[in-house]
């Protein structure tokens, strides 16, 4: 996470250090360089308290992530047929107490009218009990989050859909990664007329609204959770990231050992791979981070508007509430309404945040000193 | 500034080309092609064939693309599918104002919210309004926003009742009145863009001013036409007056929606910007002669520091359209990402591809007016922009 200067820096301090004890194998130079850098990084880091928070939540989430096979394999999930966050099912009962008309009902948990409870106890009458089965239930010792309208886990959908957000924002992240760092080194490498044609496109891909354009995409093709990640990946690497990173790219072009690694005949492919690649990697990780933020909420928004070909998400689990009709009584519902909503909102910030505690690092003007 | 105006628009005429093409191979990447969708398969092979034919699809893809670019340039999209005998075209220019008077409104609160804030932030760095603040924002930024939007509807339209839960007029109210909502609607923009006009013209001669109290009476003169000037326009036309209050009472809940999610960006940006200027010599020179703080913090370093937050306006722009998709989709405002996401839903393909092609045109008309935007604010661009 630093630039070219500082590690030339460390480097000489590398081997000053190295001087007076015996001499010591190249990849254990580096290894200490690394160790000291990802120490100094980790103090300016921890300097900042809202990128705690946000490194928090993540490793939070990254816990409910890992203790999903878990809880389905060892832990009280284990019934599939009940468990399952795509077709698991269980219908929970639920006591009512009949009353005689509707206003009656002093608390309709508990209490029902006799002309409804007609439609699950035949032949009752006011005083009776009827045993409902319920399909969106409240949450209880079975299930810690209730269950959805279609009477499935909450809270196994919503440690399964972690997973699945984790994955996405991994493939677009790395996806971003890899496109980024190989259109900016080679825009600015080559310069001419690929370097245009390629800002150019840039330019057009920052301009772009992501939704609009993935919501026709999914009209024309089907899109499942790993192709979304890639789009996601391609449209967001090639944009203001491509930019940022072929500026970059640019300022590395131009020292001393480039030239040194071309009078050693290295191929143009061999400098740009070996050479200018390593040293734009660092600072293309935090548009990693900020890619995982895009990627979590838009896959929710595409899902909440029913176009994606996935089997269970965050934006799965509100698209359903939405479709079966329980947004409109509010907060009545909460746990179809709530668990999602926050978890989509609580990752991406938690990634947004350490995004912002890691650009400080790596640019030394945002500093407070 | 007219060499600039124009290099920069032949730039954006090839850049919408470009983007052009790229919704045609969007097109070209559907399996099949799109006469699968309405040829019927039971049809005798040659008759199929002919049809491709009369369609323009046995050529190549590069005479394909070539027919793409004329026909939109000549304003042909195509025919809608789903309704039917009725041009693409026609169906985008209605729904269009809808889209752009959301659009306007909300950038322009979110800008004029998040660069006040992010100016106070970055004045008062490190205390507890700060990290509230900040994280507050960040919060609303991140936010699953149909999420975000559910519960705006639900707080002040279902709850308080305060403003209709969705769409764009009440149609009870609306069966016997003499106009369409659209010619409403216009006269509204109409309304608001005289109203801005006049106050940007205040602004811009009361700082060519040298005395300050003439400046002070010009400013108050000239935002004081400025409404008065929606004051008289709904005056004269006061049959009008009700249904346009009915489309005002619609739109406040989507345009604050948006502006809510869409502030924190240029809050943050505004404050980055803003801890740059004030290591600025010129900041220290302004506090050695005792320049007032206020005075300092307004006109010596937030006036500097909007430079990159209007550059940054690009990277906004995108975020600020795709909510508004979202925010069209939620709240049923009839506009383009209503009429995008309807049409997608439906597998109307020429509405689909024609409709994003729009938004296309309005994210590249926007950047035109913020790059014009900020030659006006920057002399340095202005004059060496020429180039």
């Amino acid at each position: 996470m630093v630039t070219q200067d500082h590690q030339m820096v460390e480097l000489e301090e590398g081997l000053v250090l190295e001087e007076g004890k015996l001499p010591k194998s190249l990849w254990r130079v580096r290894l200490t360089l690394a160790r000291k850098v990802l120490r100094k990084n980790w103090r300016l880091f921890s300097e900042n308290k809202i990128g705690l928070f946000g490194l928090g939540v993540i490793l939070l989430f990254a816990l409910i992530a890992l203790s999903y096979p878990l809880m389905r394999s060892i832990g009280p999930w284990q019934n599939d047929t009940v468990y399952d966050p795509i077709t698991g099912y269980e219908a929970v009962l639920e006591d009512f107490e009949i009353v005689l008309t509707e206003a009656d009902v002093v608390d309709p948990t508990t209490q029902m009218d006799a002309n409804t409870a007609q439609l699950f106890c035949f032949g009752v009458a006011a005083g009776d009990i009827c045993t409902v089965p319920r399909q969106p239930a409240r949450p209880g010792p079975d299930h810690w989050l209730g269950t959805d309208p279609l009477g499935r886990d909450i809270a196994s959908q919503l440690a399964y859909s972690t997973r699945a957000a984790f994955l996405l924002g991994l493939i677009a992240a790395l996806v971003t990664v890899i496109v980024a760092t190989i259109i900016g080194s080679v825009a600015a490498f080559y310069g001419g007329w690929i370097d245009n044609v390629l800002m150019r496109l840039a330019d057009l891909v920052l301009l772009l609204p992501l939704i609009p354009v993935l919501i026709v995409m999914s009209g024309l093709l089907t899109i499942t959770l790993p192709l979304l990640g890639v789009l996601i990946g391609i449209l967001s690497g090639f944009g203001g990231t491509a930019i940022v990173l072929k500026s970059q790219a640019l300022s590395i072009k131009v020292k001393p050992f480039i030239d040194a690694a071309r009078v050693a005949g290295g191929s143009n492919r061999h400098v740009i791979f070996a050479h200018i690649i390593p040293n734009v990697l660092p600072l293309s990780f935090l548009f990693m981070v900020f890619t995982v933020t895009e990627a979590i909420t838009l896959e929710a928004t595409l899902s909440f508007f029913g176009l994606l070909n996935v089997p269970m998400s965050w934006g799965i689990m509100l698209n359903i509430a939405q479709t079966e009709g329980y947004l409109r009584f509010g907060l009545e519902y909460w746990w179809l309404l709530v668990p999602s909503g926050l978890a989509v909102t609580l990752l991406a910030a938690g990634f947004f945040f350490v995004g912002r505690a890691m650009d400080e690092v790596v640019n030394p003007r945002l500093r407070a000193r | 500034m007219l060499k600039f105006v124009s290099r920069r628009l032949v730039q954006m005429v090839g850049l919408f080309f470009l983007f052009l093409t790229l919704v045609f191979f969007l097109l070209q990447a559907q399996p099949g092609d799109i006469s699968n969708l309405f040829i019927d398969p039971n049809l005798p092979r040659e008759v199929q064939e002919q049809l491709r034919e009369r369609l323009g699809l046995d050529g190549s893809v590069w005479s394909q693309w070539a027919t793409y670019l004329t026909n939109f340039v000549r304003g042909n999209l195509g025919v809608s599918f789903s309704q039917y005998p009725r041009p693409v075209l026609d169906i985008i220019l209605e729904a269009l104002p809808r889209t752009m008077f959301l659009f306007t409104l909300a950038t322009l609160c979110s800008y004029i919210v998040g660069f006040s804030l992010g100016k106070h932030l970055a004045w008062r760095r490190g205390g507890f309004s700060e990290y509230s603040v900040t994280i507050g924002g960040v919060l609303l930024y991140t936010v699953f926003y149909p999420w975000f939007a559910v519960i705006v509807i639900l707080t002040f339209g279902s709850r308080l009742g305060w403003f209709p839960i969705n769409g764009f007029l009440t149609p009870e109210f609306w069966r016997n009145a003499p106009y369409s909502g659209n010619q409403v609607f216009t006269q509204m923009i109409l309304s608001l863009f005289i109203a801005g006009a006049i106050a940007a013209f205040t602004a811009w001669w009361a700082r060519r001013q040298k005395d300050r109290r003439r400046a002070r009476l010009i400013r108050v003169t000239g935002y004081g036409a400025s409404l008065g000037s929606i004051v008289v326009f709904w005056a004269l036309r006061g049959d009008m007056r009700p249904y346009a209050l009915d489309i005002a009472h619609h739109s406040v809940l989507p345009v604050m929606t948006l502006t809510l999610v869409a502030f924190a960006g240029v809050m943050l940006l505004t404050r980055g910007s803003m801890l740059e200027t004030l290591r600025e010599d010129y900041i220290l020179t302004a506090r050695a002669k005792g320049v007032p703080e206020r005075v300092i913090r307004d006109r010596h370093a937030a006036r500097n520091a909007l430079l990159p937050v209007v550059t940054s306006f690009v990277l906004g722009l995108a975020f600020i359209i795709g909510g508004g998709v979202v925010t069209e989709t939620v709240f049923s405002w009839p506009g383009m990402g209503l009429l995008l996401l309807g049409s997608t839903v439906i597998e109307d393909v020429p509405l689909a591809t024609g409709a994003l092609a729009f938004i296309g045109i309005l994210a590249l008309v926007a950047h035109l007016v913020v790059d014009i935007l900020y030659a006006v604010l920057d002399p340095r661009i202005r004059i060496a922009g020429g180039r």
